[in-house]
């Protein structure tokens, strides 16, 4: 667990690996993340004058907070938009209109400058580890990539220090410091990504996907050390899926993504015990249950 | 109908021949589907391009049998062989541009599909298509028709490679991962229009999938592979409800839906060993919770543990019939 730092722009507790401002001063007691009235519009150009003839609303008047230490799953088919939405918290797209609060401070009207501390402070992992890896980076560069973006090691040994830690949370050795990532199964290699993510103690990860490629045993896994992660360093997830059986399982809200729009939030248990949205309903009816349930074992 | 048997199928793996599908066997029973269950790296995929006879280079058949009604495949020419592909047994695949002409019409794909096993005016082939079409859950069949690929959504382009496989009313359809790339209720639809076809046109079916939601919704049969080896056999109910194998126990166990909420999930430590590092006997050993002294060196077979299943497991052994 890190010493509560206050602000990003604090030099962070040497070893630190999570959220570095649980504490911040500012305004504690509200969500970690307040989403707005969202809106990604992306113009659609035609004609000699490439003039805006008409937009693809990607993500239109989208609201939702994330608690800090919590959970929230954004649930979509394919073109629902909800990989826009995690883009465009992070600026990866330029938002059309809305809010995107974190920590209290306003992110749409920051220039890059301001907006820096707060790329440290929300972290992504994304679908495939391995297009997000670079190829001809070893492992102890690839880990240490954000912390030599932020400056936040002073030391050789301070940058060793922080990356086997990063490291041991996602439970791989040190031995792995000087390999490559094709030398990593799948699973490792999505272990890398989120030890990348958790080197320079973020409070939030938007996780884009984050286990939907891996094999259902290297899932499990996965999904264990999320959680532990969690519990033990305080991060909150934005976790975007399609998957309903993973979001059932880890996340505490769900926020149903519908052809741009949000079409239903609640309580996990409350949206799959009761789906207030027909969009909702069909989506769960359309899970896949594994029937039989287990039974007894033969005699 | 189709009767697998030993089926071997080699790679070179740093210098000596791996046994990437290690001695497969299964039947298929007419109008019945038989999952083929794994994880990747399990051989599920090698085994039905094996049966099909397109392994790609350097890979070989090296011994077995694959009989098809009562014809060894295995034995034909290439010629022969082909005629069999396509007519008798179709395949479609997790992503349907893998087989799409991009810059052709679908429905022209479909006519050709047909005209290349069969001697049809081109006309009546387009009514065939345009029927199927509309059969495969296609809207507007006749303005699709002259659609490209690009132009259909994912499960529309699913539902024209299913079309185009039973252009020719084949006995048995491979279906490789047939829904994964789909969403959700699209995936529901393209199962349920694949179970209508099976009783429709008395097909069999073989399917290759991760999915075990998939293999409760379609599957009579299952056989899990593991590292190129059947290690597990039973009906899909008996499978799902009590599974015998380690692995297969290990494979359940961890689903998310098998949890309550937040509850730790299951794990199976460590991972699929890569075909060079597989362990002499057993090749779970290296993972299971259950090991035997005779498990790292020897390999168990796959024995009746109960009249619809069977296990290949030495903890099991003592209770086989």
């Amino acid at each position: 667990m890190s010493e509560p730092v206050d602000s990003a722009e604090a030099p962070l507790a040497r070893g630190a690996v999570g959220p570095s401002s649980q504490s911040s001063s500012s305004q504690s007691s509200s969500s970690l993340l307040e989403v707005s009235d969202l809106r990604t519009w992306f113009p659609v150009r035609k004609g000699p004058l490439r003039r805006v003839v008409d937009h693809v609303k990607a993500v239109d008047d989208v609201s939702f907070q994330v608690e800090r230490g919590r959970t929230l799953a954004l649930v979509g088919e394919s073109g629902s938009g909800k990989t826009t939405v995690g883009r465009s918290i992070l600026r990866l797209v330029q938002p059309s209109a809305g809010s995107v609060r974190f920590d209290g401070v306003e992110l749409l009207g920051l220039d890059e400058r301001e907006l820096r501390p707060f790329r440290k402070r929300i972290q992504m992992v994304f679908q495939d580890p391995t297009t997000s890896l670079n190829p001809r980076m070893r492992v102890l560069d690839l880990v240490a990539e954000g912390l030599d973006a932020f400056g936040l090691t002073k030391s050789r040994a301070e940058r060793m220090d922080r990356v086997v830690e990063a490291l041991e949370a996602v439970k791989l050795g040190s031995e792995h410091l000087r390999r490559f990532p094709h030398e990593f199964s799948g699973g490792q290699r999505q272990r890398l990504g989120i030890a990348r993510a958790l080197s320079v103690g973020p409070d939030l990860i938007v996780c884009d996907e984050a286990v939907s490629a891996l094999d259902v045993s290297i899932q499990a896994q996965i999904l264990n050390l999320l959680a532990s992660l969690q519990e033990r360093l305080g991060v909150a997830y934005l976790f975007i899926t399609h998957d309903l059986s993973v979001v059932r399982h880890l996340a505490h809200r769900v926020a149903v993504m519908h052809q741009g729009k949000l079409v239903e939030t609640a309580e996990t248990e409350q949206l799959f015990r009761q789906p207030e949205h027909p969009y909702t309903a069909r989506l769960l009816s359309a899970v896949l249950s594994i029937e039989p349930a287990p039974l007894a074992p033969h005699p | 109908m189709l009767e697998v048997s030993e089926l071997t199928t080699s790679f070179p793996i740093a210098g000596r021949q791996v046994p990437i599908v290690d001695g497969v066997s299964f039947s298929l029973e007419q109008g019945k589907c038989l999952a083929l269950v794994g994880e990747s790296g399990s051989g599920k995929s090698m085994t039905a391009l094996s049966l099909m006879r397109l392994v790609p280079r350097p890979g070989r058949i090296s011994s077995g049998s694959v009989r098809l009604e009562g014809q060894e495949l295995l034995g034909l020419t290439v010629p022969e062989m082909r005629a069999v592909r396509g007519r008798r047994i179709a395949m479609i695949f997790q992503e349907p541009m893998t087989c799409l002409n991009p810059v052709v019409r679908v429905g022209e794909q479909v006519v050709e599909a047909i005209r290349l096993h069969e001697r049809v005016e081109r006309e009546a082939a387009k009514r065939r298509t345009l029927e199927l079409f509309d059969r495969v859950g296609i809207p507007e069949p006749g303005a699709r028709y002259d659609y490209y690929p690009h132009q259909l959504s994912g499960g529309l382009k699913q539902r024209v490679m299913i079309a185009m496989a039973l252009s020719t009313q084949p006995r048995i359809l491979v279906a490789d991962e047939p829904t994964t790339a789909l969403d959700v209720t699209i995936q529901a639809q393209i199962l349920e229009l694949l179970n209508e076809l099976r009783a429709e046109f008395s097909m069999a079916i073989l399917l290759i999938t991760h999915d075990l939601g998939v293999v409760s919704r379609m599957a009579d049969e299952v056989a899990v592979l593991y590292t190129g080896r059947v290690v597990e056999q039973a009906s899909a109910a008996t499978l799902l409800a009590r599974p015998e194998h380690p692995y297969t126990r290990g494979l359940l166990a961890s689903l998310p839906s098998r949890h309550r909420p937040g509850e730790k999930l299951h794990e199976i430590p460590g991972v699929v060993p890569s075909p060079a590092h597989w362990p002499a006997g057993c090749r779970f050993a290296t993972r299971c919770s259950e090991v035997f002294e005779r498990c790292p060196t020897e390999v168990p077979r796959l024995l009746p543990l109960h009249p619809d299943q069977r296990a290949a497991c030495f903890a099991r052994e003592g209770r086989a019939e």
